[in-house]
């Protein structure tokens, strides 16, 4: 049996064992089976993710777990991947009459310029994709990914965008992705959350911690942010003074209190919560181990461009790596600072842009070597992109000339690429006219996007619900269309 | 003898009674609310629904169902089964004509019952919900109201209530509930001692006059009212003032101010004759919506989400009613039109706010409890013999007391009116038809007509003939108490939320609370908690927990974990950490470095003053982007949209935060130091000490001898170290109270 085979049969067997419990619950112990979810335990609704979990197991998975790379601020893909030599034909002409009509945008107002691509591009691999200078190393992984040049969204703005890739809606409140996947398939292992939250940049992406919040599903779905500085998930260590043996010591009195609770109240939560004081303890082993990247080999460090303590991408990436062994479903990524408007030097495609490329260009390329060197590219589906794009015009906040160059926000077509996880590798899917403005053929929608990682996952994400003010909401609302095209 | 007598109750009751109940369904018509509604719900909606009419058929209202279908078919034919097309589908054989065409197919029973519908004539019926409630005849057998209708209820189920629990739970209890903090020893020994109705009435009496209840029932009532500290989005500005707001509901529900009043000054204070400051501070409710400060956001596409967010949540708060999904097309379910979404939305269009950063339009304003500290203070200014220093503190002092600029509703001048519109797909940039503002016409049984504004709406919301306010608020009350409403889905009244458990119960509750008892929420919650029902022990046996075991019924008392605040204002109040006083702005108790690096890092976490940072988590500062992270791990809200319901979570992550994080780290040291400083030689009492302030009862043999074993235990360990900064015995202590703090019986309600 290959390692995707025994996943689908062990989810059949948890399944069949869930439902057996759940049938119990109403005999009262059954309390104890939903700790295997996400991370801890909800109490109600039982009815309901019974009826997610059926409904969620229809496919056979061709990955196990997401590693998403979101680039928060959206990234110029006519930068990095889609190269368009006519558009630099147009450099510094007005832009037309056709590309303006009955459009709206961020900043550009009146009648912008155009803007060639700024850097030079070449093809590489077998596949012979297109990939800017400023991407080294990632141009010698191209066979290894699968590029979506017709990613399209509905908005402009960066919380909303942020929150509709993320969440599928655009206001605050809904689940996020991580939540939806935990929520649906469990984590492969209890002693660590099952969605966890990197970050990396000056700050938290625009759409705030909404971004992995669980929306109206049950709080242990939310994604844990593993932290750069001070205790790496909130309050994992223990107070001074107090040792991991006055620790269990507490908590074997803790539980034998509460088990003899259990004994005259018979409710079953006081079983879970006994259950969750022991996870606990040995997430106070876990989490330290698993985020410790000084146990890595120099070659690693070498391989990812890591200093061991830096809160950098790089970091991240390989932290990404140890938690994707240790079973962890799904690790969220963002990198903070591709929003180059060329109002400022940060802002510029010659100055920030340059720089993140810098800091993202290694690592996510050792990313995908690592992976692939483990064996775990196959089963693992990586994930890179902005919440949109970028427009072929330079921006002109307020009918002005910024002193940079820049672009302005678009969402019409964009360039995402994934890796692994049972797609087709080397594979170029849509494609955009001659100047990356409109898609021509392939246009990707996000709820497209996100059922066809669902689809990867094993998961039907038509089925995939939760019954929430008065219907069964779901990640992809009421669209989405899987993308055969990138399935391997 | 008597718990063996309930098992066995237990055991056979439920033969006996689903006995009688297969005979009875023989006889009684069916129902089309009860019985067919259901059916067509989970099968039929999807496509003959308000997304969806195909073929021209729509079972969501009455003149749809009996019209004539495209195929110039009737659906219905009253009387007759084998004409109507309904049951000609569903009984077909015929691909492509058989219903529903994919999925599973009605069952033999739910045909029969179409069937029998039809043949019985296909009367209509409206969902319960939207039917005026009557009073109904108490039960006889028992002497309060609710126990009569929950004995009922217990008796057809085969279950008998439980006894009741034991002084001090029942003390512990009752102080959560009505103020959200726990009892000292003092009080549940006194209660303990003596625990005759009079004493437990004082009790209530003392909770119902006591400043702290208007805190724990604003806690409850901020999650409907999105309240929060900043606009949301990627800036989350700071809103310096919403604390105000804050104020204002803490007041209102201390003052015991009438619901139907607490309504109309929220929705439409502004719109009053006269209306006072606190008139006008109260509409802040919302503008507790989010403001998009983003750079290249359209102030019109976010003013527009505002608007929609305030219809929504108007609807959802005080009708039970999920409105959002009528934004883009009419309810998949219920009978609200497209239409009239629009014509709700028409209510809140025309207020002057429009997305800006600066919240505009704002107006100087002051709670009344900074009124009352104003008047202290000038007060004191008037004595004559205070000295030149003292005068010029006061007059600083008041200085700071000025008036503060608070975001308010506001109409737009009639030559400035907007026009309300549809927007096709709830699209704002496509709009349709105008649409003036009117009430959902199902909803609408109150036959009157009201202004067609803001307060004609709250006018309408509190009306005695409307179906649903009294009945939804009163859920919401009892649900806060029990754990799960009569009506479990407090948010969803309609034909996909659940049915009430207590039908007459509710409509009792609801009737008594908006007639004789003048909409006040302390006689209403008086009511309840003097019931037998509310003070059963919340132990369960196994076999009550096989017939019932999630007390939908009632056999037993409420058992469930406490609120995010009530976690942390519990281990303040036992510790003896606890700040008291109530009113004022936000707070920022300890957080740990880097977590809110929200995007502009103009405004800092500053962790409060000494004091400060012991207030209850009411006060903790909401910052939507980044909220407290304790208050998120217990399953609080992040306050972007309305919450009706938490869901109750139990995660590793909780048990962390009680266990290490500073605030609980505290709580456990200042709760030794207290028991080593009241018995200063024997761990015993020591321990019993702690014990009984965290539970309110003082520990059994058995607890009271592990916990004497972790001491011992843990003294050794200490006892060994030389660098402790304290003595070894109370770093012991600490051990033994955090271990205390982390008991289930601690954490849960019960």
């Amino acid at each position: 049996m290959t390692s995707l085979d025994h996943e689908f049969f062990r989810r059949q067997q948890a399944y069949l064992t869930r439902r057996q419990l759940f049938r119990s619950a109403a005999f009262g112990i059954g309390g104890m089976a939903l700790g295997m979810l996400g991370c801890g335990k909800p109490e109600p609704p039982k009815d309901a993710i019974s009826e997610a979990m059926k409904r969620a197991l229809h496919l056979a998975p061709h990955a196990k777990r997401v590693i998403f790379l979101h680039m928060a601020g959206a990234p110029s893909q006519l930068e990095l991947f889609d190269y368009k030599p006519e558009l630099a034909k147009l450099d510094g002409q007005l832009c037309p009459d056709s590309f303006l009509k009955g459009k709206r945008f961020a900043f550009i107002r009146g009648v912008p310029e155009m803007l060639g691509p700024q850097f030079a591009f070449q093809q590489h691999g077998e596949s012979r994709a297109w990939v800017s200078e400023l991407l080294p190393e990632f141009s010698k992984q191209v066979d290894n990914v699968t590029f979506l040049k017709a990613v399209k969204t509905e908005e402009f703005n960066h919380a909303p965008a942020q929150l509709f890739m993320h969440t599928g809606g655009t206001q605050p409140g809904k689940p996020s992705f991580g939540s939806w996947v935990t929520y649906g398939l469990g984590t492969d292992n209890d002693d660590l959350p099952g969605f966890i939250v990197l970050v990396s940049g000056e700050s938290q992406p625009s759409g705030g911690k909404s971004l992995w919040g669980s929306g109206f599903l049950p709080s242990n779905y939310q994604g844990v942010e593993f932290r750069s500085q001070g205790d790496p998930v909130l309050y994992v260590n223990n107070p001074e003074k107090v040792s991991r043996d006055v620790r269990r010591r507490t908590l074997d009195a803790i539980g034998d209190l509460n088990r003899r609770e259990y004994e005259e109240v018979g409710d079953p939560n006081v079983l879970s919560r006994i259950e969750q004081y022991e996870l606990s303890f040995r997430m106070q082993m876990t989490v330290p181990e698993a985020t410790d990247v000084s146990q890595e080999p120099d070659y690693i460090h070498e391989l990812y461009g890591t200093k061991p303590g830096e809160n950098a991408f790089a970091n991240n990436c390989l932290l990404a790596r140890r938690l994707a062994e240790r079973g962890v479903r799904f690790i969220q990524l963002y990198h903070r600072g591709w929003d180059s408007h060329g109002s400022n030097d940060f802002e510029n495609l010659h100055g920030g842009f340059k720089a993140r490329c810098r800091e993202i260009d290694r690592p996510m390329s050792a990313l995908l070597t690592d992976l692939k060197q483990r064996g775990m590219l196959e089963d693992t589906l990586l994930v890179w992109g902005g919440e949109f794009g970028r427009t072929p015009m330079q921006e002109n906040r307020g009918g002005k000339t910024n002193p940079f160059k820049g672009r302005d926000h678009h969402g019409e077509a964009f360039t995402m690429w994934m890796a692994g996880g049972g797609l087709r590798p080397g594979y170029t899917h849509g494609a955009t006219d001659e100047f990356g403005y409109y898609p021509t053929e392939g246009a990707v929608h996000i709820h497209d996007l996100q059922a066809t990682i669902f689809h990867q996952l094993g998961v039907d994400h038509t089925r995939l619900t939760y019954p929430f003010q008065g219907r069964d909401f779901r990640l992809t609302d009421v669209h989405g269309e899987v993308v055969r095209e990138v399935l391997g | 003898m008597c718990r063996s007598f309930r098992v066995l109750l237990g055991l056979f009751c439920p033969l006996i009674f689903f006995g009688l109940a297969g005979c009875e369904q023989e006889a009684s018509p069916v129902s089309f609310a009860n019985d067919i509604r259901p059916i067509l719900g989970a099968k039929c909606m999807s496509c003959h629904g308000g997304v969806r009419q195909l073929g021209g058929l729509s079972f969501l209202f009455e003149e749809d169902m009996y019209k004539e279908l495209r195929s110039e078919k009737m659906a219905v034919v009253p009387g007759k089964p084998e004409e109507s097309e309904v049951y000609r589908r569903i009984t077909s054989e015929r691909e492509g004509l058989v219903m529903p065409p994919e999925g599973d197919r009605l069952n033999e029973t739910e045909v029969e019952l179409i069937r029998r519908w039809i043949a019985e004539g296909a009367a209509w019926e409206e969902h319960w919900a939207y039917v005026r409630p009557e009073l109904p005849a108490i039960p006889a057998g028992a002497e309060h109201p609710v126990d009569a209708f929950v004995g009922k209820t217990l008796l057809a189920k085969g279950l008998s209530a439980a006894p009741a629990a034991a002084p001090t739970t029942l003390i512990r209890r009752l102080y959560l509930d009505l103020i959200g903090l726990p009892p000292s020893p003092e009080v549940s020994r006194a209660f303990a001692d003596n625990p005759t109705e009079e004493a437990y009435q004082q009790v209530i009496d003392e909770l119902l006059a006591s400043e702290h209840f208007g805190e724990r029932w604003a806690s409850f009532w901020l999650d409907l009212a999105r309240y929060a500290d900043s606009q949301g989005y990627q800036k989350d500005h700071i809103r310096k003032t919403m604390f105000l707001y804050r104020d204002w509901v803490i007041e209102a529900f201390n003052q015991d101010m009438p619901i139907d009043s607490f309504t109309l000054r929220q929705l439409a204070g502004d719109l009053f004759p006269a209306p006072t400051g606190q008139d006008l501070l109260a509409t802040a409710f919302h503008r507790n919506t989010m403001t998009n400060d983003e750079g290249g956001t359209d102030d019109e596409e976010f003013r527009v989400k505002a608007v929609m967010d305030r219809a929504n949540v108007t609807m959802e708060v005080w009708q039970g009613s999920t409105f959002s999904c009528v934004q883009c097309h009419s309810h998949p379910y219920d009978p609200v039109r497209h239409e009239e979404y629009y014509a709700v939305k028409g209510y809140f269009n025309n207020t002057a706010d429009a997305d800006l950063t600066s919240d505009e339009p704002k107006l100087p304003l002051q709670s009344a409890a900074r009124l009352r500290e104003l008047a202290g203070l000038e007060r004191a200014l008037q004595d004559d013999t205070l000295s030149r220093a003292r005068v010029a503190e006061l007059e600083a002092a008041i200085a700071a007391f000025r008036p503060l600029p608070v975001p308010v509703m506001q109409d737009l001048l009639p030559d400035s009116s907007r026009i309300n519109r549809l927007f096709v797909r709830g699209n704002w940039l496509m709009e349709a038809d105008t649409i003036e503002p009117a009430p959902p016409t199902t909803f609408d049984k109150t036959g009157k007509t009201f202004p067609p504004n803001r307060l004609g709406l709250a006018q309408w919301l509190v009306d005695e003939g409307n179906p649903m306010t009294g009945r939804v608020l009163v859920n919401r009350v009892w649900e806060q108490l029990f754990g799960r409403g009569i009506v479990k889905t407090l948010e969803d009244f309609g034909v996909q939320g659940e049915k009430p458990t207590h039908p007459e119960l509710l409509d009792w509750l609801a009737i008594n609370f908006t007639q004789a008892q003048n909409w006040r929420l302390k006689s209403l919650l008086r009511t309840i908690v003097s019931s037998q029902t509310y003070r059963q022990s919340s132990s369960a046996d196994f076999v009550q927990l096989a017939l019932d075991p999630d007390n939908r019924w009632l056999a037993r008392g409420p058992r469930f974990r406490l609120s995010a605040e009530q976690i942390r204002d519990q281990a303040l109040v036992v510790s003896g950490l606890f700040n008291p006083k109530v009113y004022g702005p936000s707070v920022m108790p300890h957080q740990p470095e880097g977590v809110w690096n929200v995007i502009r890092h103009v405004a800092r976490w500053k962790t409060s003053p000494d004091g400060q940072n012991h207030r209850r988590g009411l006060y903790t500062f909401y910052r939507r982007a980044s909220p407290y992270p304790t208050m998120l791990l217990f399953d609080a809200p992040s306050r972007e949209l309305c919450v009706s319901r938490r869901i109750r979570t139990n995660t590793p992550l909780q048990a962390m935060v009680t266990l290490n994080d500073p605030v609980f780290v505290e709580a456990a040291e200042a709760l030794a130091a207290g028991a080593m400083e009241a018995h200063n030689s024997k761990v015993e009492d020591q321990i019993a000490y702690a014990f009984e302030r965290a539970t309110a009862s003082p520990p059994d043999d058995f607890q009271s001898a592990r916990l004497q074993e972790l001491y011992a235990l843990n003294l050794a360990e200490f006892q060994a170290i030389d660098s402790l900064p304290n003595s070894p015995e109370l770093a012991a202590m600490e051990t033994v109270c955090r271990a205390i703090l982390n008991l289930d019986e601690v954490l849960v309600k019960r």
